[in-house]
């Protein structure tokens, strides 16, 4: 099994909500200080997906990652939690992307690569949380796809996928070759091991620039964009909690009820 | 080429009807429809959902594209893909809008990418812009911690929207309106998916989609046995219990309990959140609460940015005496 898992590297979705700040431009999301920059966690169900492929029926895993300022640190993890490979697709000219620049430059790239049975993507990133570079990629190179995938088994040359639903699962049979995007029912995603780490440390990433993967600058970074950002904002919080108190925790608790009831809450 | 025009809600149905988010969807349509000085139209895309033409009609449709076919009964990207190009080459709608569910999540964005224009997903709100009509597609990003505006110019503008965002019309069963068939021109060999099996998710009691009070429970719970007192609560208030994330990933309640970005989205009256810090992750799964009551030992956590009406306090201390007394006022 050829696997190709498409990571990234984001601002920590987890740093404290009240670090997030928006750029004064009104379009861009400030870095919080002293947090640094994590592999997408969404990402990282899609590379735990393919090791477990790989566990299950061997194969090669090979991260690719679109961005610039990649950190090497950060985006080796997939090397370290068991992957093979690491491509980077790194250039200034790949900023400012939307689900549309994204896929394109990826799908170009996993041309590129050539070889592959499975692609995994996560089901969306945490930064924009659009939902769509699997769909897209999957589109532009033609493949049948299943999203949110809770579950991959591989048999026959066939992917039996558990796909979550709003009522709960479905099973989907698809060929080969084709792209699923995981979901975080996949499982907690593999701590890389000591051996792991020091295998990553000394493997160096392929970097390849756009005209590697034969791209054309118009249709890559901002200028490959189909959707336009009018405006990002903190929606405004009433931020006036009424605390309750009484004496002692119990007092407080039947003062919460009394209140509720008063206000019509309940 | 002919122009775009029109607004076009892709209906689903459940249960032989439509689906809530279909009839919400109609209702957020017609109006962007007048703003547009437009037609709204529906489509119904399935196997034996010809019948239910008219009732998107008294929910506001003023025409109806039906495509009824044996291959359409289960979703399959492989067939609803190609038949929804095939009727937005019909249609050439300018606005095409369709439920943040397992079809339209899946949907969309294949379909945008198909007609070479694009989709923004889970969008809390869908006005049109008074001077260049475009369609303002506002949606959470960066796990909730911000919401952004985005506007597409290729047509059509293709956007989902989460439930409960919009409102249906009163249904009005004498509207009339024109129902207009297409012929889905599936070929069965050219689908590379087959749905093996459907396996609903066990609910006992309210469904917390539908509940109109939720009771929370997170990572301060620290047991299943501590999720049973929720539960009580929850039965008293004839609610239903959700969680933040670590409850789930610990198998305190089921995965389907999980209320958030990646979880499930909830409108309810009330929402009581104990022992949960209020991620964003968290809070964009629940925010449109009408009412946010927490319980956290922390005065700092974030969660009392959020809510109405707070105790700090250890919530095994709390809980107990607030269902005793609620108890006791209910009975009243
Ligand atoms: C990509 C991504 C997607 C995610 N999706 C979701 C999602 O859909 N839903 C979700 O919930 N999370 C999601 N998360 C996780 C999210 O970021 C948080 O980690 C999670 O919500 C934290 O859960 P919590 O509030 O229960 O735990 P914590 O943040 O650990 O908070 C526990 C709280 O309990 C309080 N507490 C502890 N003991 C007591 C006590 N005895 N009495 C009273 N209070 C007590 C503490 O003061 C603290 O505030 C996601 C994360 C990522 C990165």
């Amino acid at each position: 099994m050829n696997m190709i898992v498409c990571v990234k590297q984001v601002i920590d979705p987890e740093a404290p909500p009240a670090s997030f700040k928006i750029d004064p431009s009104g379009n861009k999301v400030v870095p919080p200080a002293g947090v640094s920059p994590v592999v997408d966690p969404y990402a990282e169900y899609a590379v735990e997906a393919a090791l477990k492929i790989k566990d299950a029926s061997g194969g090669k895993v090979t991260a690719l990652s679109l961005g610039s300022n990649q950190l090497r640190d950060i985006v080796k993890k997939p090397l370290a939690m068991g992957a093979d490979e690491l491509i980077l697709l790194e250039d200034e000219a790949f900023d400012g992307s939307d689900s549309w620049s994204t896929a394109y430059g990826l799908a170009m790239a996993i041309k590129k690569i050539g070889e592959y049975d499975i692609i995994l993507c996560g089901r969306e990133a945490s930064d924009w949380n659009a939902g769509q570079v699997g769909s897209g990629i999957a589109e532009i190179l033609g493949l049948p796809s299943v999203t949110l995938a809770e579950k991959i088994d591989i048999s026959d040359g066939k992917a039996k996928v558990q796909r979550k639903t709003d009522e709960g699962y479905e099973v989907i049979e698809i060929s080969l070759p084709c792209l699923i995007t995981a979901s975080n029912e996949i499982g907690e995603p593999r701590y890389p091991t000591i051996k792991g780490i020091m295998a990553a440390k000394k493997k160096e990433p392929v970097v390849w620039k756009p005209a590697d993967i034969g791209v054309d600058a118009a249709q890559i970074g901002a200028s490959g964009r189909h959707t336009k950002l009018a405006k990002l904002f903190q929606p405004v919080r009433e931020g006036k909690c009424e605390i309750v108190e009484g004496e002692g925790l119990e007092e407080a608790a039947v003062n919460l009820a009394v209140k509720l009831r008063e206000v019509k809450v309940l | 080429m002919a122009e775009n025009k029109g607004v076009l809600v892709l209906c689903e149905t459940k249960e032989g009807k439509l689906a809530s988010i279909s009839t919400e969807l109609l209702g957020g349509g017609s109006k962007l429809a007048k703003d547009l000085g437009q037609e709204l139209a529906a489509v119904l895309v399935g196997s034996g959902v010809s019948n239910l033409a008219q009732e998107a009609i008294a929910y506001g449709a003023d025409k109806v594209y039906v495509v009824d076919d044996p291959l359409l009964k289960d979703y399959q990207t492989d067939t609803y893909v190609p038949v929804m190009e095939k009727v937005a080459k019909q249609a050439i709608p300018q606005v095409l809008i369709m439920g943040q569910t397992s079809i339209g999540r899946d949907l969309a964005p294949r379909l945008a990418f198909r007609l070479n224009t694009a989709a923004s997903l889970g969008c809390l709100e869908l006005a049109i812009d008074p001077d260049s009509k475009l369609l303002l597609q506002t949606k959470p990003v960066y796990g909730g911690n911000a919401q952004a505006v985005f506007t597409t110019e290729s047509f059509p503008q293709i956007a989902t929207v989460r439930p409960k965002a919009m409102a249906p019309l009163a249904p009005d069963q004498s509207r009339k309106g024109e129902v207009i068939k297409i012929d889905a021109g599936l070929d069965a060999s050219a689908v590379r998916t087959k749905v093996l099996e459907k396996v609903p998710e066990e609910v006992a009691g309210i469904k917390l989609e539908d509940a109109e009070v939720v009771v929370s429970g997170g990572r301060g719970i620290g047991s299943a046995e501590g999720f049973q007192q929720l539960e009580e609560l929850a039965k008293l208030l004839k609610g239903a219990v959700g969680a933040t994330r670590p409850p789930c990933d610990n198998g305190w309640v089921p995965a389907g309990a999980q209320v958030g970005l990646t979880g499930k989205i909830v409108t309810p009256e009330l929402y009581i959140a104990v022992a949960l810090s209020g991620s964003s992750q968290h809070m964009s799964g629940c925010s449109s609460a009408k009412t946010i009551v927490a319980i956290n030992k922390d005065p700092e956590a974030n969660i009392f940015r959020e809510a109405r009406f707070g105790v700090v306090g250890d919530w095994k201390k709390i809980v107990p005496a607030f269902t005793e007394k609620l108890k006791e006022l209910l009975a009243k």
